[in-house]
C-alpha cells in the first residue's frame, strides 16, 4: 500500500519519522507541562567534553588559533573614551575542515549516526553546516543529502547560498535545493523517511555539545596567553546553537564571570517566509530572522526539543546593520591580513563598538570566523544586492532599511549597536510556551524551569504570568 | 537529443502546488509553488531538456523529474568592482597612521 505523501499526512507523521532518525526519544525528559529535564537530556544524550574532544581530534575539528587584532583595536580606541577600548581577540574557526564553527557540531552529529549503523545523514540547512556536514560524512563513510532553502519563485538563488551548495557537493553529498517557504521541513521528512537515514539536525543535544569546546577551548587558550579568562565573548546569533554551546563550554571551564553577549543583523522588516522579501536580504544567516524567532520559541526547530536555548545563557543581545558588517569584513582584510566572512563576521562588527565602552585591560573575544569564497563574499553580495534594487550608501547606518538599501558606515565612529531589549524576548518566550503547551496552570517545575530558560528570576517570570492573567 | 544514460544532469520539479502548501504562508510564497531542483546521472537512455526523466543522484539515491540542464556547472563568481568599498582600506589605514607611530 502506498503510503499518504500529502503535506499533512507527511507532517502528522513527523514524530515517528524523528524517532527513528535521531534515536531520541524525547518523551522520556518531559514533564507534561512547561518544563522539560535540559540537563538530564543534555547528559543522558550527549557527549562528555572529554569525549567530544577525542571525537573532534579524530577529523580535524577544533584547537583552532586565536589572533590578537592589534590594528582593529587601536582603530577602536581613536573612537573611545580616554582609558578605554578593550584588547579584541578572534578565533579563527575558518581553520576548521570545512571552513566554519559548524564542523564542530557536524563531528559529533556524524560520529553518533556512524556509531548507531546508520547508512547516511540528511540535514536541512542553507547555511556553513551543510559543507561540514558533508565533510564529516565523507571522513566517516556516510552518504549525505543536504536540503537547502536556496531561490526564489523565478529561480534567482542567493549567491552565499550557491556557494554552499558547492561545497556540498565537493565532499561528494547530493543537494536538493528549494524555492522558499517553511515546508521545506516536509521535503526533509520525506527524504528521511525514504532514506532512513539519520537527521543530523543542528539542534540535537550532540550537536550544540560539539560547540561546548569552544567556549572550553576559549578559556583554556586565553588562561595560557593572559593568565586569565576574557571578559567578553561575542556570538554571532541564529538558530541559538553557537551561542548555547559555546557558554556551556565557558561555564564548564569554569569562566562563570565571562560574559556571553548574542549580535545579529537586523533585518527588521523583513519576512523570512516571504517569496518577494527572499532575495532582498544581503546575509541569509546571522540575522535577526532566525535570532528573534528561536530565541523566542527554540522549540521550532527540527526535533521536539531543540538544545539550542540562547535565552538560558545570553548576557546581552545586540544587533548591527548590514553595512557596518559588509565595512568590518573589509576592514578585517585590510588592517589584519583576514579575509573570512561576510556573516561571520556579524560578532567582530558588534565587538568593534563594545570594545569602546570598556576598559583598555580588558579583554574581548570574537568566536568565530568562516571561510570565504565565490558568492559568500562582499563584492558578489552587494553585486546581488544592487541586482535586486538594493541601494549602497555610504553615510549612518542607523538610517538603513533592510530591503532597501544598505548603508556602510561614513567612518568607524558610525559603527553602533542597537540593545535587543532581553526582557521583551523573555516575555514573547513565556507567552510561546503558554501557548504551545496550553497549560491551565504553571506548577513549581514549570516555574523553576521558566526562570532557568530565561535567565531571569521568578519574580519577573510571576510578573509575566500575571500579566497574561495564567494562575501558577 | 541532448542527454544520454549516464549524463550527468540537473531535473527539476514541483514539490507543492499552491493549493497544497501550508496554509501558514505569506500572500506572496502562497501564490506560487514549491519547487525542487538536484542533480544526478540519467536513467533514460536518452533525453531532451523538458522531458520526464529518472536519475540517480550522486549517492545513489533515484528521482524523477524534468530534465533542464546538461552537465550543469555553477556559474556564482566575485560579482562586479563595488566602488563603494573602495574607500574603506585607505580611511582604516590612514586613521591608525594618524596615531604617529
Amino acid at each position: 500500500m502506498a503510503r499518504d505523501m500529502s503535506y499533512e499526512a507527511v507532517m502528522s507523521r513527523n514524530s515517528e519519522i524523528m524517532k527513528k532518525a535521531v534515536g531520541i526519544d524525547y518523551d522520556r525528559f518531559e514533564s507534561g507541562g512547561i518544563a522539560f529535564d535540559y540537563e538530564k537530556m543534555m547528559r543522558e544524550t550527549g557527549y562528555t567534553l572529554e569525549e567530544i574532544e577525542k571525537i573532534q581530534r579524530e577529523t580535524g575539528v577544533g584547537n583552532t588559533p586565536i589572533y590578537e587584532l592589534r590594528n582593529l583595536t587601536k582603530l577602536a580606541r581613536k573612537f573611545a573614551p580616554p582609558g578605554k577600548g578593550a584588547r579584541i581577540f578572534i578565533k579563527d574557526e575558518a581553520c576548521n575542515p570545512s571552513g566554519s564553527f559548524k564542523a564542530r557540531r557536524a563531528a559529533t552529529s556524524c560520529y553518533h549516526a556512524k556509531k548507531l549503523g546508520y547508512e547516511g545523514v540528511v540535514t536541512a540547512t542553507s547555511g556553513n553546516y551543510g559543507a561540514a556536514v558533508a565533510s564529516q560524512a565523507a571522513m566517516r563513510g556516510l552518504k549525505c543529502i543536504v536540503v537547502q532553502e536556496c531561490y526564489d519563485s523565478k529561480g534567482i538563488g542567493q549567491p552565499e547560498i550557491i556557494e554552499k551548495a558547492r561545497k556540498c557537493e565537493a565532499y561528494g553529498a547530493e543537494v536538493v535545493q528549494l524555492t522558499v517557504g517553511p515546508e521545506l521541513f516536509y521535503t526533509f521528512l520525506v527524504l528521511l523517511e525514504e532514506t532512513g537515514y539519520f537527521n543530523a539536525s543542528l539542534y540535537t543535544p550532540f550537536g550544540i555539545a560539539g560547540v561546548e569546546t569552544l567556549g572550553y577551548e576559549i578559556s583554556m587558550q586565553f588562561r595560557e596567553r593572559e593568565g586569565r579568562d576574557p571578559d567578553v565573548v561575542v556570538v554571532t546569533n541564529a538558530g541559538g546553537g553557537n551561542l548555547t554551546g559555546t557558554a556551556r563550554g565557558l561555564i564548564k571551564a569554569g569562566a562563570v564571570d565571562t560574559k556571553v553577549v548574542g549580535a545579529s543583523v537586523n533585518l527588521r522588516g523583513l519576512h523570512m517566509a516571504s517569496d518577494t522579501h527572499f532575495n532582498r536580504k544581503s546575509f541569509t544567516t546571522g540575522h535577526t530572522g532566525f535570532g528573534i524567532p528561536f530565541a523566542t520559541w527554540p522549540d521550532r526547530s527540527d526535533v521536539p526539543r531543540s538544545a539550542a536555548r540562547p535565552l538560558r545563557y545570553m548576557d546581552r543581545y545586540v544587533m548591527v546593520n548590514q553595512g557596518s558588517v559588509f565595512y568590518m569584513t573589509e576592514v578585517l582584510a585590510q588592517l589584519e591580513g583576514l579575509e573570512r566572512g561576510p556573516a561571520g563576521n556579524t560578532s567582530l562588527a558588534a565587538a568593534f563598538k563594545l570594545a569602546q565602552e570598556m576598559d583598555e585591560d580588558q579583554i574581548i573575544v570574537v568566536q568565530e570566523t568562516e571561510y570565504t569564497g565565490a558568492g559568500k563574499h562582499i563584492q558578489p553580495q552587494l553585486t546581488f544586492a544592487k541586482e535586486n534594487g538594493i541601494e549602497i550608501i555610504i553615510g549612518d547606518p542607523a538610517e538603513e532599511v533592510p530591503g532597501e538599501n544598505i548603508i556602510l558606515p561614513k567612518d568607524p565612529a558610525y559603527i553602533s549597536v542597537e540593545e535587543v531589549d532581553l526582557n521583551r524576548v523573555r516575555r514573547s518566550y513565556i507567552r510561546n510556551c503558554l501557548e504551545n503547551t496550553r497549560v491551565e496552570r504553571v506548577t513549581d517545575e514549570d516555574l523553576k524551569f521558566l526562570v532557568e530558560d530565561t535567565k531571569s528570576s521568578e519574580e519577573f517570570v510571576k510578573e509575566v504570568l500575571d500579566e497574561f492573567g495564567v494562575e501558577y | 537529443m541532448d542527454a544520454k544514460r549516464g549524463d550527468w544532469v540537473r531535473i527539476h520539479n514541483i514539490v507543492l502546488k499552491p493549493e497544497e502548501r501550508s496554509t501558514n504562508l505569506p500572500e506572496d510564497t502562497q501564490k506560487v509553488p514549491l519547487e525542487m531542483w538536484t542533480k544526478g546521472f540519467l536513467l533514460d537512455e536518452e533525453a531532451n531538456i523538458g522531458d520526464i526523466v529518472e536519475i540517480e543522484s550522486y549517492i545513489g539515491r533515484r528521482v524523477k523529474g524534468k530534465l533542464v540542464e546538461v552537465n550543469p556547472y555553477y556559474t556564482h563568481d566575485f560579482g562586479r568592482c563595488v566602488p563603494e568599498l573602495l574607500y574603506i582600506g585607505k580611511q582604516v589605514r590612514s586613521l591608525i597612521e594618524e596615531e604617529g607611530e
